[in-house]
């Protein structure tokens, strides 16, 4: 089946089998930010943005994104030109392994574009979808504050 | 004083991480890749009657289904541990028997993971069922099933009591130390299966190079071992194999495991093909776990307080296989133990076997489950002295220049080599505990009341920095036309942030900045060889190795800058890149030297390879002090305040090095709190996901409170210790302590949860 989106800006047309999740056609078609941590939506490390929202993409199928706008890691930003949340997340030591970082970072970013100016109650349940072992969260939490902070003063 | 190092550098993976971009093992494609999944064992403890695969193998889309029947049988060990392995040779690819559930009994690999699980289905295999050993009480009772009853394995300490290791050490005589105390403590424990749950599950893709050979491309943490363990089991020389490691999503010494990559490789070499292993979340939960360990301390002490006698006995449970299954457990006494300066010193220490999920190494590797029962029992010793538990600690832990008869007496799984304590802030950290904890004002349960009691507690802690005189590693260091280096090294950055630091330590030793060392790190073709990430050893001994490694290289460029300066070599100032000529202060940069060294004059390639290993195995030190609520209703803890003090010597990225201890730390708070194993009754594990098995997300992380105590180790590169593992020993004693502090039961069964508190405080 034929699903059309659009896709970090970019309109697009993908082929899916019909039982295909929205992770696996992402990185069959070379989304690779997207990781496969659980497949039960419990860790986030799949997680994309879909119309402004957060979604486990190992949770959805494919067919369900049809007619929708997406944005992956991908288009946040890159090495050579990072955002304002990857530059942050690195300065404050929030990456080790990374694993489940371009899902925090999705993560960041739309509760960044909701809210500029968030308390910790809101961060910390606007990042209680991503789970974290290498961390502890500490340096997670600090590169949030640290983001809005400099994206208020932007 | 440093340049480089003991500076919070980026990460030099950081950006590509944060962008999405670092290619983990499955972020490269593969054409005609096969998908391998495993048939496991639906028994804790069964022979295997016949098995009939030819339904499946049939089956469209099905291109190779491997079991006992037509795989070579080489006993081996998955420990990845170095040659050779201090672990029994007790696996096997298949076996005619499975020994617990989820044992693999075959693989099938398909076009597709759905093809390959509907042909998983139509195996047939007839099992006879046997009684089933599923506790450490039972493996050892007179008339038990033996669990490895094959006759062509070998190392295990004694197969008709299922005892995989064993060891009994006594240093003085404990036995009249403690008959001679004028006060003594005997406290047991038993501790919990639980797993290292790193975000990217084990996977491997293996596939062929151009010329034929074996490419493993694999989430491990050693990769060399990789490479040793699967050509004795692939039977192939280990010319033909070739272990990559790319970025790694998280390994806490479940992927210092070797046992997805032979599978994959076997796979590879029936077929042609590319063939990939991915285990899904429920079975990681099954893969490698945490060994549960019974831990019994005594101790005895004068009136005064100093102890005379400490003794420990452990018995560990090592699960189906002894993967690490002796030096986990010899480790709860050679890295507890020393803490105290006791005369009289006994650990009697056993492995045993049980129809489990099997157990390997975890970050901590038997001291988590040591410190949990030994750090409970000084409590209860300062009690019965009425002395401040502080105090006690104050008076009897290990201080600068002193010495242990263990650190002799135990090593890893063998005798363990003499060293004296060259740096330590542990009184220091201590002293910041008392004062930050108001320890002065804590009040003994017997004055608390109403439903919310808060209580105190604290415990402290060492660890080790690599194995000495084991562990080796090694670096190689070439410049570059523009004065830029190649820093490759065997060393495997598993999310560490060991390829930062190891960069800062090469710039430190080479006189330039970490901009200019390009690192690629645990490739077996390109890389010189190192034993893993593993035993907190990479910024000790692969640190040693990039710093020797940096000093060679740096008397090169000095060398060929006098050359072309005109002045001796003593003459030469080297800085930033640059040589300054003492003589008439000419400058030559150092891609102006590489050039003169590559094209112009006698010429060559600047460039060393160095290795190292260190003689001792300097302990990082750590204090916790924590104050906790207890919901007298409920029996829930909550963390008010969890301060951890931590020595690791100079820390050579400070940042990263807290981000290590924060990361131990709440993944021992959950450990210690909510994770643990539910089993039926036939040894089935129950709770393999993330919504059954609970670790913590970033709400339930409150009152952290990291510091870390700068020392000079001057055996370590820069003056570093080891930082990644001392993190998780400490929330069980210290909350068990606080437990007690608050409503005056004392924690023998973990994780702490709710049920349990209320339990304990009902009896």
């Amino acid at each position: 089946m034929d699903i059309k989106v659009t896709i970090n800006g970019v309109k697009k047309v993908f082929n899916a089998d019909p039982g295909e999740k929205l992770l696996d056609l992402l990185r069959r078609e070379g989304y690779k930010g997207a990781k496969r941590g659980c497949s039960t939506g419990d860790c986030g490390s799949c997680a994309v943005i879909i119309n402004g929202k957060l979604v486990n993409s190992c949770l959805i199928f494919a067919g369900q994104a049809d007619g929708h706008t997406l944005t992956t890691i991908e288009a946040i930003g890159t090495v050579n030109e990072p955002h304002i949340i990857q530059r942050t997340f690195v300065e404050e030591g929030a990456v080790q392994c990374g694993f489940c970082t371009p899902g925090m970072i999705l993560a960041t970013k739309v509760l960044l574009d909701k809210e500029k100016d968030p308390t910790l109650t809101q961060i910390r349940e606007a990042l209680s979808g991503n789970l974290c072992r290498c961390t502890g969260y500490v340096k997670i939490e600090n590169a949030v504050i640290r983001s809005a902070d400099k994206m208020r003063s932007e | 004083m440093f340049k480089e190092v003991n500076q919070s550098r980026l990460k030099v993976d950081g950006l590509s991480l944060a962008a999405g971009k670092a290619l983990f093992v499955d972020d490269m494609d593969f054409r005609e890749l096969l998908i391998v999944k495993f048939m496991k064992s639906p028994h804790a403890h069964a022979e295997i009657l016949s098995i009939d695969t030819s339904a499946a193998e049939a089956f469209s889309g099905v291109h190779a289904v491997i079991h006992h029947g037509n795989t070579p049988r080489i006993p081996h060990t998955t420990a990845g541990q170095g040659h050779p392995e201090p672990s029994p040779y007790d696996t096997y690819m298949f076996d005619k028997k499975v020994r617990y559930v989820g044992d693999p009994v075959a693989a099938v690999a398909a076009d597709t993971a759905e093809i390959a699980l509907e042909a998983i289905k139509l195996i047939k295999v007839e099992y006879k069922e046997l009684e089933a050993v599923l506790s450490i009480a039972d493996a050892s009772k007179p008339g038990v099933p033996v669990i490895h009853d094959e006759e062509d394995s070998f190392g295990i300490y004694d197969r008709e009591k299922n005892l995989a290791g064993h060891v009994d050490v006594k240093v003085g005589d404990v036995e009249k130390a403690l008959a001679d105390s004028e006060f003594t403590v005997e406290y047991e424990i038993e501790t919990h299966y639980s797993q290292h749950t790193p975000i990217e599950p084990h996977i491997c893709i293996s596939y062929l190079e151009e010329k034929g050979r074996l490419v493993l491309r694999t989430s491990t943490q050693v990769p060399f071992h990789v490479r040793r363990i699967c050509a004795k089991v692939l039977e192939m020389p280990e010319k033909n194999i070739r272990v990559v490691k790319p970025r790694i999503g998280g390994g806490f010494g479940t992927k210092q495991e070797v046992y997805l990559e032979y599978y994959a490789g076997m796979i590879t070499k029936l077929t042609g093909r590319p063939a990939k292993i991915e285990l899904t979340r429920e079975e990681e939960f099954i893969s490698r776990t945490r060994h549960p360990m019974a831990v019994k301390v005594k101790l005895g002490a004068n009136v005064d307080g100093m102890l005379n006698a400490v003794e420990m006995d452990v018995i560990s449970n090592t699960g189906a296989y002894g993967s690490h299954a002796l030096t986990v457990m010899f480790n709860a006494g050679s890295k507890c133990l020393p803490l105290y300066g006791a005369e009289n010193v006994r650990f009697n220490g056993s492995t045993v076997y049980t129809n489990l999920p099997v157990a390997g190494a975890y970050r901590g590797y038997g001291a988590t489950q040591g410190y949990a029962c030994l750090e409970q029992a000084m409590d209860i010793l300062a009690e019965k002295l009425k002395m401040c538990p502080v105090q006690l600690r104050k008076i009897n832990h290990i201080k600068k220049d002193e010495t242990s008869p263990i650190f002799a007496a135990l090593g890893e799984g063998k005798e363990g080599v003499p060293q004296f304590i060259k740096s330590t802030a542990l009184s220091e950290i201590i002293e910041w505990g008392e004062e930050g904890l108001n320890w002065s004002d804590t009040k003994p349960h017997t004055e608390k009341t109403g439903r919310f009691r808060r209580g105190k507690g604290m415990a402290i802690f060492m660890q080790g920095s690599g194995i000495p005189l084991v562990d080796m590693a090694s670096a190689s260091i070439k410049i570059n036309d523009d004065g830029s280096f190649n820093l490759n090294v065997g060393a495997t950055d598993l999310g560490t942030g060991s390829d930062t630091v190891l960069s800062q330590i090469a710039a430190e030793a080479l006189e330039t900045t970490t901009d200019n060392i390009i690192i690629y790190s645990s490739d077996t073709d390109m890389t010189p060889f190192d034993v893993g990430a593993y035993a907190s050893s990479t910024t000790y001994i692969s640190g040693g190795a990039v710093k020797v490694t940096g000093e060679e290289v740096l008397k090169q460029i000095r060398m060929v800058a006098a050359d072309m300066l005109k002045c001796s070599q003593e003459e030469i100032e080297l800085k930033n890149s640059i040589a300054t000529s003492k003589k008439d202060g000419k400058t030559k940069t150092y891609g102006d030297i590489a050039k003169y060294a590559l094209y112009i004059n006698n010429q060559f390639q600047i460039g060393y390879i160095g290795s190292h290993i260190s003689p001792v195995s300097p302990p990082p030190f750590m204090g916790v002090f924590t104050e906790i609520e207890v919901d007298t209703w409920t029996g829930k803890i909550e963390i008010i305040k969890y301060m951890c003090g931590v020595d690791c010597g100079t820390a050579i990225n400070p940042k990263l090095a807290e981000g290590q201890v924060e990361g131990a730390v709440v993944n021992g708070l959950s450990y210690a709190l909510t994770e643990g194993y539910l089993f039926n009754k036939k040894g089935k594990m129950m709770n393999g996901s993330f919504q059954d098995y609970k670790i913590y997300n970033i709400e339930d992380v409150q009152g952290l409170e990291i510091k870390l105590f700068s020392t000079f180790e001057p055996s370590g590169p820069f003056g570093a210790k080891s930082v990644s593992e001392i993190g998780i020993n400490g929330p069980i004693p210290a909350i068990a302590n606080a437990l007690y502090n608050a409503v005056g039961v004392r924690a023998v069964r973990f994780p702490m949860k709710p049920e349990y508190i209320l339990e304990l405080m009902e009896k």
